[in-house]
């Protein structure tokens, strides 16, 4: 996909000014948001914590031994029966893809909902060679007839409001008006019904793949993950390398918090354990099964102080907290991952040059850590990446030089109490509430209030003057 | 090396306000609150006039040697401090948190800057968890309808918002209601309200509808940068609610005699 980060601030003014998405995003995170707490609240906060330090710790040991775990996943998927492939790059996922399409004559392919398929714009790619290309998680499918991108990791068009999908089913697919949400669904069941019966390949992601079992581990809603996994004759599950862990304990802990935390289900309505392709004397299930396992990326972060980021279990929470993400909602963050996680990710994906703007798209709030299943530092990590940008000369020089001025009046007292006066003079004698350059963007939203007559350093001096004047002066304070 | 909460017992010792630039320049009268209370509670209180800031601003925009100039300038103005008492969780929490990030590789300053960590309180955690003071024996003028914003750095890197509610639901003529999304960011951020002008409004507009929509009169936060930018989105909307420091009001029902 391509990378419009360095677009955010523009990109978030216009989400900003549209009502539809202020609308449909605000109502979408709040409701996750409030339905996570309760989840992970209950019977007890004290439980929800435990679970998320269980998570966090499985996670952890899980990225402590990727290396290990990898090898000994692939191994286990290939005693399996599970073909494995490794990509370095979007390119070569997208050749291994084609590949393995070409040898088994595809010409359909039914696609479950998948993050990194987005990352390396997989079905860009397959429709260029002449295959048919359908996405069937609702959402996903709304995305694709609406020519657009997913805007949120598990809502992929939590952007959109009701009459918008519904003017858009009406116009692509010639659906009856209605505004029953019921209906809409249903309309949509049953034309992408003959797809899945008809497709010769099923596409889907991985939320984990366990090392110890070689299984392929997927987590839904809609059913259409288990249709796309089962009824084409090859499925081909595309995994990012960070989704593997080691036991189906962890696996256990992991799906406690990942349904919780994404959408405040206890459990989702479909858990998939993959484990290879049909077996003689089983009924169904391909012939087939590949897994691409992907790094695009990940091993440069692994090497990095942030390989933290790589823990993400992909489930939105810090997008459902984030006040920014609630503001913009995910299409201005230019890429496929919007919110926290993706202001980091993106600039370490696709480099920092492509997403400048990104880690300085949050106020450093740190609701985005608190909500976080496994617990990861996103602020510290939003301050790192602020000081690598500083680091690597990718700041404004406006903002450089400002704050070169600012640490030359903050390191002397004296100059402190002489810029201060300065300042106050500056706000209350000279500006009008529309600050100049970069200051504007204070005044186009806000008020800004005088400065107070005299500074606390200057109150202070004459209260202790005061009380030596009443001691006689034998006191110095 | 992360802020250890169990910091030395603050009981008895002399206390150095820290009063932060923001609250220097632009409401020392809340400076004055503080003094004014600790003194009252027989708190021998100085003012290291050598301070300036924390460098918390240069530190969240990514330039750390800056903000490392600023929190030397910090370290030496409280090098004789016992106690240092902050009216600002996110000013407390920039030395609680960030200082030792900051000094972490420094062998000139990082004995000083662990010495500070362990002696710096924001100004309601010192009185509640410090002092084990709960109630002030205040009273209010007038009775008055408040309702808390936490302020994100305070509430979720120092777990404050307990204290403060504690402080002020013992003041006599305080009724505390509630502010829905008490605990979503106001859009401030530092240097993120004007770098991201268009966000930070936008988030702050959801904040003053909030506070519209509350039964209280009067937001109470514990930190003057929050304060500024809500007061500055509710004067720009023309709301007739005001958010202030709790140092000011907890300092209002100190005059007179108290309850």
């Amino acid at each position: 996909m391509k990378v419009e980060s360095q677009n955010f601030i523009p990109a978030a003014q216009i989400a900003i000014r549209n009502p539809n998405i202020q609308e449909a995003v605000t109502t979408g995170t709040r409701n996750s948001y409030v339905k996570r707490n309760l989840a992970m609240s209950t019977p007890t906060l004290e439980h929800g914590e435990a679970m998320r330090q269980q998570a966090a710790e499985a996670k952890r040991r899980a990225l402590r031994n990727l290396p290990d775990l990898l090898e000994k996943a692939e191994a286990n998927m290939k005693a399996n029966g599970i073909t494995v492939e490794w990509a370095q790059s979007s390119q070569e996922v997208c050749r291994l893809v084609v590949e393995i399409a070409k040898k088994h004559n595809v010409h359909l392919v039914a696609k479950s909902k998948s993050m990194v398929t987005e990352e390396v714009a997989l079905n860009d790619v397959l429709e260029a060679e002449g295959m048919e290309v359908i996405e069937t998680d609702l959402g996903e499918f709304i995305v694709q007839i609406g020519k657009t991108h997913p805007s949120h990791l598990l809502a992929p068009i939590i952007h959109m409001t009701k009459p918008e999908i519904r003017d858009l089913m009406v116009k692509e697919l010639g659906m009856t008006p209605t505004d029953d949400a019921g209906e809409m669904t249903k309309f949509a069941q049953a034309h992408l019904r003959h797809y899945f019966l008809e497709a010769d390949m099923g596409i889907s992601g991985g939320n984990f793949i366990l090392a110890e079992t070689g299984s392929i581990c997927l987590v839904t809603n809609e059913g259409n993950g288990r249709m796309c996994t089962t009824l084409p004759r090859v499925h081909i599950a595309i995994v990012g390398i960070e989704k593997v862990v080691e036991t189906v304990k962890d696996y256990a802990t992991l799906t406690q918090v990942l349904p919780r935390s994404g959408t405040g289900q206890v459990m989702t309505v479909y858990t998939h354990m993959i484990n290879g392709p049909r077996q003689p004397g089983e009924s169904d299930g391909p012939e087939h099964v590949y897994v691409i396992l992907v790094d695009n990326g990940r091993t440069n972060i692994y090497d990095t102080d942030y390989a933290e980021a790589l823990a993400c279990i992909r489930c939105g929470a810090c997008q459902n907290a984030c006040p920014v993400y609630r503001s913009t909602g995910g299409h201005a963050y230019g890429w496929v991952y919007a919110g926290p996680i993706g202001a980091i990710v993106t600039p370490l994906l696709v480099g920092m040059e492509n997403a400048s703007p990104l880690p300085q798209a949050s106020s450093l709030c740190g609701a985005c850590k608190q909500v976080c299943p496994v617990n990861i530092d996103i602020p510290r990590m939003l301050l790192d990446l602020r000081h690598d940008l500083v680091e690597r000369g990718e700041t404004s020089k406006i903002w450089d030089i400002g704050i070169k001025f600012w640490a030359i009046g903050n390191k002397s007292p004296r100059l402190f109490q002489i810029g201060g006066a300065m300042a106050r003079f500056g706000r209350n004698h000279v500006l009008k509430n529309n600050f100049p350059g970069p200051l504007g963007g204070w005044t186009d939203y806000r008020d800004f209030p005088n400065f107070a007559p005299k500074s606390f350093h200057q109150l202070w001096k004459e209260r202790q003057a005061a009380k030596n004047t009443n001691n006689g002066g034998a006191n110095n304070g | 090396m992360a802020h250890d909460s169990k910091r030395p017992s603050p009981k008895g010792k002399k206390v150095s306000l820290f009063v932060t630039c923001m609250i220097d320049m632009m409401y020392p009268e809340t400076g004055m609150s503080v003094v004014n209370i600790l003194e009252h509670l027989g708190i021998e209180v100085d003012f290291p006039m050598a301070q300036t800031c924390c460098g918390q601003p240069a530190y969240n925009s990514g330039y750390r040697s800056e903000s490392k100039q600023v929190a030397i300038q910090f370290l030496k103005a409280f090098k004789d401090s016992e106690v240092i008492v902050t009216p600002s969780g996110s000013c407390a929490a920039m030395v609680l948190h960030e200082y030792p990030v900051l000094f972490e590789d420094d062998p000139q300053w990082k004995a000083e800057a662990e010495r500070i960590v362990s002696i710096t309180w924001e100004f309601t955690e010192f009185l509640v968890d410090g002092l084990g003071i709960t109630d002030l024996k205040a009273r209010l003028p007038q009775p008055t309808t408040f309702a808390f914003h936490d302020s994100c750095h305070g509430m979720r890197l120092l777990g404050l918002g307990q204290a403060a509610r504690t402080l002020l639901g013992n003041v006599e003529n305080a009724t505390i209601a509630e502010l829905n999304e008490h605990e979503v960011c106001c859009g401030f951020g530092g240097l993120f309200s004007v770098k991201m002008a268009d966000v930070s409004g936008a988030m702050l507009q959801k904040k003053v509808n909030n506070i519209n929509a509350s039964a209280a009169s009067i937001i109470i936060t514990g930190d003057s940068s929050c304060l500024t930018q809500m007061n500055g989105g509710l004067s720009r909307k023309g709301s007739s609610k005001k958010v202030r420091h709790i140092a000011d009001i907890l300092a209002e029902g100190l005059v007179g005699e108290g309850k």
